[in-house]
C-alpha cells in the first residue's frame, strides 16, 4: 500500500507549482481570479516558452537556411533542434518527416492541395468522421469542388463514438484517403485511431490524424499508430500561435508536390527550370516561423519535463472530478459520454444560451468558450445550435472546476432555473 | 451579480420567456433574415407596411437572451411607427449601446420607453452585436434587402 502511495505520488504534478510557471494565471480579470478553462481553443504559455522566445530574438536571430556567419547558423541550429525535438515527441522515424506549418489548418490544406491534387481523381472518396472540426472538414470540400471527389462522413452514436462498423463499410474500392481526428474538440471523444490505421492498412489506404487534441494529453507515437500523416498545432501545447506540424511517412512526402513555391523550397532556380529542395524544407518555401519552432521546442521540453504519465493521471482525475459536479447540477445536460474522454465536457444548461452562459461566467473571471466550437456537423447532430466547452490543461485544478460550478449556480440565479 | 441584472433584466427575461410577435406574418410585404454566425443567432423579421407605416410585424428566430429579448421588444416598439421614426429610433438604440460618453448614451436611451432595458449592454461590448441583430435585420427588411445581414 505505502509502496503504491509512493509511485502514485512521485507520478503525480504539483498543480500549484506549474501554476507559478505560467505568468498569465497570477493576473486578475473583472477583479478575479482568473479560471481559464478554453485550452483546447489555446493553451496559456509558460514562462519557459515566453523566455526562450525572447531570448532567440535578444541574442540568436538572423536568417534561417541562408547566412554564412555564425549568427545565422546559431539561428538555424535552433530551428533544426526544434524540428529534432517535434521528431523525439512524435516518436517520428526521421528528422525530415517534421514539417514546420503555421498550424493544423494548415498541415491539413498541405495534404489536400499537395497529396490530394496529385494523387486522388474525379469519383476518388475521401473518408472523414461527423465529429471533425472544420479544419478537416472544408479542405477536403475544398478539394472535391476541384477534382471532383467524394466526401464521406462515418456516422457517430448519441454517446459521442465512432461506429467504427458504419466506418468500415464506408471503406471501399475508391476510399484514397481517411482523414480523422484524435481527439473530438466539441466532445472530447478519444476515436479509436489505432484501430482506424490498422483498418486503413488491410486496404492500403493513408490515414492522416489530426492531433490538436490528443498532443497536449497523451503520448502519441506515429510510428506505433502506424499512421501516414499527423499533424497539430502548437499554440495548443503551450507553445507560441503560428507555428505547427505536418509529420508525414517520409516515402509520402516524397512523392508528394510542393505547394507554395519561393525561396528556401529550392535548390536552384533558372527561368527554365526549378530544382525542388529536400525534405523537409520542401514544403516550407520562404522564411519560415523559427522563432515559433524555438518555443515550440521549449514547449515540448516543458511537456516532457512534467512528463505525459504525470499530466495524464492529473488531467483524468480532474476531468471525473469536473464530471462528477457538474452532473450534480440540475438541467445541464452533458453532450456526448464517450468511453474514453480526453480534455474537453461540452453541456447545455436549461436552454440558456451558451453566450449567456458565457457572459455570466466571464463576470466571475471564469473563461468557457461558448459557440459551435468550429465544429457545426457535431452540433447539428447532437440538435443544438451551441454548446458551453470547459477545457482542462495541466495548470487548471479543483478550484477552477469549484469556481465553474459556482459560475453556473449565478446562471441558474439570473435565468431562474 | 448587480451588473448582470443590469445586463438580465426582468423585463429581458421575460420576453426570452414569452416573445411576444413571434412567428411568421403571412402576407408580409417586407421580410430579411439575419444571422451572427459565431454564435448561431439567427433571426426573421416580417413586416407589413403599408403607407409608409408598419402596420405588422413579426419575428421567428432562435438565440442568446439578448438577441432574443431585443427582437421582441422591438416588434412591440415599432409597431404603427412610420420608416423614417423606427430607422431614428434604431440610432438612437445604437447609440444608447455603444457611446463611449454615459450622459450621450443614457440621453439616447431616454426617450425609447421599454428599449432602455438594454442599457446595460453597454457595459458588455461583446453582447452589442446582439442586442442590434433583430435591428441590423430590421432596416435590411426596410430596404428590401435579398442578402441575409451579419453582424459579425
Amino acid at each position: 500500500m505505502s509502496a503504491l502511495q509512493t509511485v502514485t505520488a512521485s507520478r503525480s504534478l504539483d498543480v500549484a507549482r506549474i501554476r507559478a510557471d505560467f505568468p498569465i494565471l497570477s493576473r486578475r480579470v473583472h477583479g478575479k481570479r482568473l479560471v481559464f478553462l478554453d485550452s483546447a481553443a489555446s493553451a496559456q504559455k509558460p514562462q519557459a516558452v515566453i523566455d526562450a522566445e525572447r531570448h532567440f530574438y535578444e541574442a540568436e536571430y538572423a536568417n534561417v537556411h541562408r547566412g554564412v556567419y555564425w549568427l545565422s547558423q546559431r539561428a538555424t541550429d535552433a530551428y533544426e533542434a526544434a524540428r529534432e525535438k517535434v521528431r523525439r515527441l512524435l516518436n517520428a522515424r526521421e528528422t525530415r518527416e517534421i514539417v514546420f506549418v503555421r498550424g493544423a489548418t494548415e498541415a491539413i490544406n498541405l495534404v489536400a492541395q499537395s497529396y490530394g491534387r496529385t494523387f486522388l481523381s474525379a469519383g476518388d472518396e475521401v473518408l472523414i468522421t461527423h465529429m471533425e472540426h472544420h479544419a478537416n472538414i472544408v479542405p477536403w470540400q475544398m478539394l472535391r469542388d476541384e477534382k471532383g471527389t467524394v466526401l464521406k462522413v462515418a456516422p457517430i452514436d448519441d454517446a459521442g463514438e465512432l461506429d467504427l462498423d458504419a466506418f468500415a463499410r464506408l471503406i471501399g474500392p475508391r476510399t484514397k484517403l481517411i482523414a480523422v481526428t484524435h481527439v473530438a474538440n466539441a466532445l472530447g471523444t478519444v476515436l479509436p485511431v489505432q484501430a482506424v490505421t490498422r483498418l486503413a492498412k488491410t486496404y492500403g489506404i493513408p490515414v492522416l490524424i489530426d492531433g490538436c487534441q490528443a498532443v497536449p494529453h497523451q503520448a502519441v507515437d506515429v510510428q506505433a499508430l502506424d499512421c501516414d500523416f499527423y499533424v497539430f498545432s502548437g499554440h495548443k501545447l503551450y507553445g507560441p500561435t503560428g507555428i505547427g506540424v505536418l509529420y508525414g511517412k517520409a516515402a509520402l512526402l516524397a512523392a508528394m508536390p510542393p505547394w507554395q513555391g519561393g525561396g528556401d523550397m529550392i535548390r536552384s532556380v533558372t527561368f527554365e527550370k526549378t530544382e525542388y529542395n529536400e525534405l523537409p524544407w520542401k514544403f516550407e518555401a520562404g522564411t519560415p516561423h523559427f522563432a515559433g519552432a524555438v518555443g515550440l521546442g521549449a514547449a515540448i521540453a516543458y511537456v516532457q519535463s512534467i512528463g505525459y504519465d504525470a499530466i495524464a493521471t492529473h488531467e483524468s482525475e480532474l476531468l471525473a472530478y469536473a464530471m462528477r459536479e457538474l452532473s450534480k447540477i440540475n438541467s445541464l445536460r452533458i453532450i456526448g459520454q464517450p468511453r474514453r474522454r480526453s480534455g474537453v465536457v461540452s453541456f447545455d444548461l436549461g436552454g440558456v444560451h451558451p453566450h449567456d452562459i458565457g457572459t455570466i461566467l466571464d463576470h466571475d473571471g471564469i473563461c468557457v468558450r461558448a459557440g459551435h466550437h468550429c465544429a457545426q456537423p457535431t452540433m447539428d447532430r447532437f440538435g443544438v445550435a451551441a454548446t458551453v466547452r470547459a477545457s482542462f490543461a495541466i495548470y487548471n485544478d479543483r478550484d477552477d472546476v469549484d469556481a465553474l460550478v459556482a459560475g453556473l449556480s449565478t446562471v441558474r440565479e439570473v435565468f431562474r432555473l | 451579480m448587480s451588473e448582470l441584472r443590469d445586463l438580465y433584466q426582468e423585463v429581458i427575461l421575460d420576453h426570452v420567456k414569452r416573445p411576444r410577435n413571434s412567428g411568421a406574418l403571412a402576407g408580409a410585404s417586407h421580410r430579411a433574415d439575419g444571422d451572427n454566425p459565431l454564435c448561431g443567432d439567427k433571426v426573421t423579421i416580417f413586416l407589413s407596411i403599408e403607407d409608409g407605416r408598419i402596420t405588422d410585424v413579426r419575428f421567428q428566430g432562435r438565440g442568446c437572451a439578448i438577441s432574443l429579448a431585443s427582437a421582441s421588444l422591438m416588434t412591440e416598439a415599432i409597431k404603427g411607427k412610420t420608416e423614417a421614426e423606427v430607422r431614428a429610433m434604431f440610432e438612437r438604440f445604437h447609440t444608447g449601446l455603444t457611446a463611449r460618453d454615459e450622459d450621450d448614451a443614457a440621453n439616447a436611451l431616454a426617450d425609447l420607453d421599454k428599449l432602455a432595458v438594454f442599457g446595460g449592454v453597454r457595459e458588455f461590448p461583446v453582447r452589442v452585436k446582439c442586442a442590434t441583430l433583430p435591428w441590423h435585420t430590421l432596416v435590411a427588411a426596410l430596404d428590401r434587402a435579398t442578402q441575409p445581414v451579419k453582424t459579425e
